[in-house]
């Protein structure tokens, strides 16, 4: 039990003293060789930086994260719904799916200036961008799902007569639930990606800025703390993205996937 | 005591509950896995399909149960088809791994529109007639190897089937728990009689449960012999060491070993 509990302070202390570890080499060596800030400032400037210029940018995190959730939504609303026709239609799956990849393998930094001159609405540009990027792996992998119910289960559902409903409803779905999950989380991060990447395309001024082109324009101007506060903010964000859908993902499978159980050694 | 004519055996031929005539069956890769399988089984007798792996017994019962069809010859059943009121046990428990034990239970039941009120009487006591009363919230990963079969032959009755199909649903579990397993169904099936198909790789098994065996041979699948084991129920596990029990044993061991060599 004490080693288990060892084991566990170690896991959480051993990448924290390697984390400080770095920044006390990183602020050492800018002091050292006295690197001006524009080119590399010391962690402690960065840290004051986000301190004063972070309540400004947080109006463009909130733009960015709002771009974020809702291509997420709309790639599991729309990815889970095109994997569940799939499911129910072969010939519609074996028709579609190979767009779906091409749509996927397309890099969106290519795609995304098209989507710009073609939806004129720019939040919903960018939302469209962060969706192409976000989509595939919840298609794919709920397709997967769907597919992979227990054969002998599936036949049990016909001997009893399931319909096709009672079928999707009480067995392909609660299969698919850890696949699917497994994509959101892929996408939560994805989503995010997108979300930056169209904004550093899209370049939008204005009222409505993410935080990608508040980075765009630090480097411009070479405000380069400025451009790691901001940096720092878009890290902490995917993180947390990932860690709520962890979350998500052990309280909605933790009582029955293997994936989600406590390992007794 | 094969032949030996103690059970009442008119049954036997006048009140089959299904009867399969010449029923044959060829993959699509071109295995024959079946070939002019004659069988009619009378309402309320325990079937043992005795065979050696690949004989196609799997494949026999799946066509019973309606989950394959026969490539030729046909199955008829008596008074129409049971459709919902065949029971069918897998070797795996293959239970929802996201579902507690009783909602495990009320599957065919909820497939069949019966709303969890209605359902809860039959539940509970097909629950306890398998010694899974308390077990109703857990999930099958809690479980042992023994108790979800457990459960997935609760599932298989809940419906108070006429028929109950059950393919090696003992083969993975430790012998003790086999044990137990046989002497519970065995139990069960002298209370409520309903028609059991039972397939096994096991003699000794075979002769314990049923009182007909069916000895199959493989490529292709074919019924080499076909007897009835006259041993008298009620049985329980002093038949095991009883000398009837073990000559019984040594002369369907020997069909077996014929029929395989």
């Amino acid at each position: 039990m004490s080693g288990r509990r060892r084991e566990r302070i170690i896991e959480i202390a051993a990448p924290l003293a390697a984390g400080a570890l770095f920044l006390a080499a990183w602020e050492a060596v800018v002091r050292w060789n006295a690197i001006p800030p524009y080119i590399l400032p010391g962690p402690l400037v960065v840290a004051e930086t986000l301190w004063r210029d972070g309540p400004s940018l947080l109006g463009s995190l909130a733009v960015t994260l709002r771009i974020t959730a809702a291509a997420l939504l709309a790639a599991v609303v729309l990815g889970g719904a095109l994997a569940v026709l799939f499911a129910q239609s072969r010939l519609l799956e074996i028709s579609l799916f190979p767009y779906a990849v091409i749509l996927q393998v397309t890099p969106i930094v290519a795609i995304a200036p098209l989507i710009i001159i073609w939806v004129d609405d720019t939040f919903l540009a960018l939302l469209v961008c962060a969706w192409i990027v976000a989509f595939f792996p919840i298609v794919a992998n709920t397709t997967l799902g769907l597919n992979s119910a227990d054969r002998n289960l599936v036949d049990l559902f016909r001997l009893y007569g399931a319909s096709r409903w009672q079928t999707l409803r009480y067995l392909r779905l609660p299969a698919a639930l850890p696949y699917f999950l497994a994509g959101v989380r892929i996408s939560g991060g994805l989503a995010l990606i997108g979300a930056v990447v169209a904004e550093f395309v899209a370049g939008t001024g204005g009222t409505e800025t993410g935080l990608a082109y508040r980075i765009l324009e630090a480097g411009y101007r070479l405000q380069i703390p400025r451009l790691f506060a901001a940096l720092l903010m878009l890290s902490a964000a995917g993180i947390a993205i990932f860690a709520v859908l962890s979350w998500l993902t052990r309280r909605l499978i933790g009582h029955w996937h293997e994936s989600a159980l406590p390992r007794e050694d | 005591m094969i032949g030996a004519g103690a059970m009442k055996r008119e049954n036997y031929e006048t009140n089959p509950i299904f009867a399969l005539q010449g029923v044959g069956k060829t993959f699509r890769s071109g295995t024959e896995a079946l070939s002019g399988i004659d069988l009619a089984v009378p309402s309320g007798a325990f079937v043992s399909i005795l065979g050696p792996s690949g004989c196609g017994k799997s494949t026999l019962l799946r066509i019973i149960a309606g989950l394959a069809p026969a490539s030729e010859g046909r199955l008829r059943w008596a008074e129409g088809d049971l459709g919902q009121h065949i029971g069918f046990v897998f070797q795996e428990p293959t239970l929802m791994p996201w579902a507690t034990v009783w909602d495990n239970v009320y599957l065919p039941l909820r497939l069949a529109g019966r709303s969890r009120a209605a359902a809860a009487a039959a539940i509970a006591a097909t629950l306890a007639s398998l010694g899974l009363g308390g077990f109703e919230k857990a999930y099958p990963r809690e479980l042992s190897g023994g108790m979800r079969m457990r459960v997935s032959i609760a599932r298989a009755l809940v419906t108070a089937p006429r028929l109950l199909l059950l393919d090696e649903p003992f083969a993975a579990l430790d012998e003790l728990t086999r044990f137990r397993l046989n002497e519970d169904l065995l139990r069960l099936w002298e209370r409520h009689r309903w028609t059991v198909v039972f397939v096994t790789h096991s003699v000794f098994e075979a002769v314990f449960l049923s009182n007909r065996i069916v000895v199959m041979t493989p490529r292709p699948g074919r019924i080499i012999a076909d007897l009835p084991i006259d041993l008298p129920y009620p049985r329980d596990g002093g038949l095991r060491t009883a000398p009837d029990y073990a000559a019984c044993c040594r002369a369907v061991s020997a069909l077996l070993g014929h029929a395989v060599a």
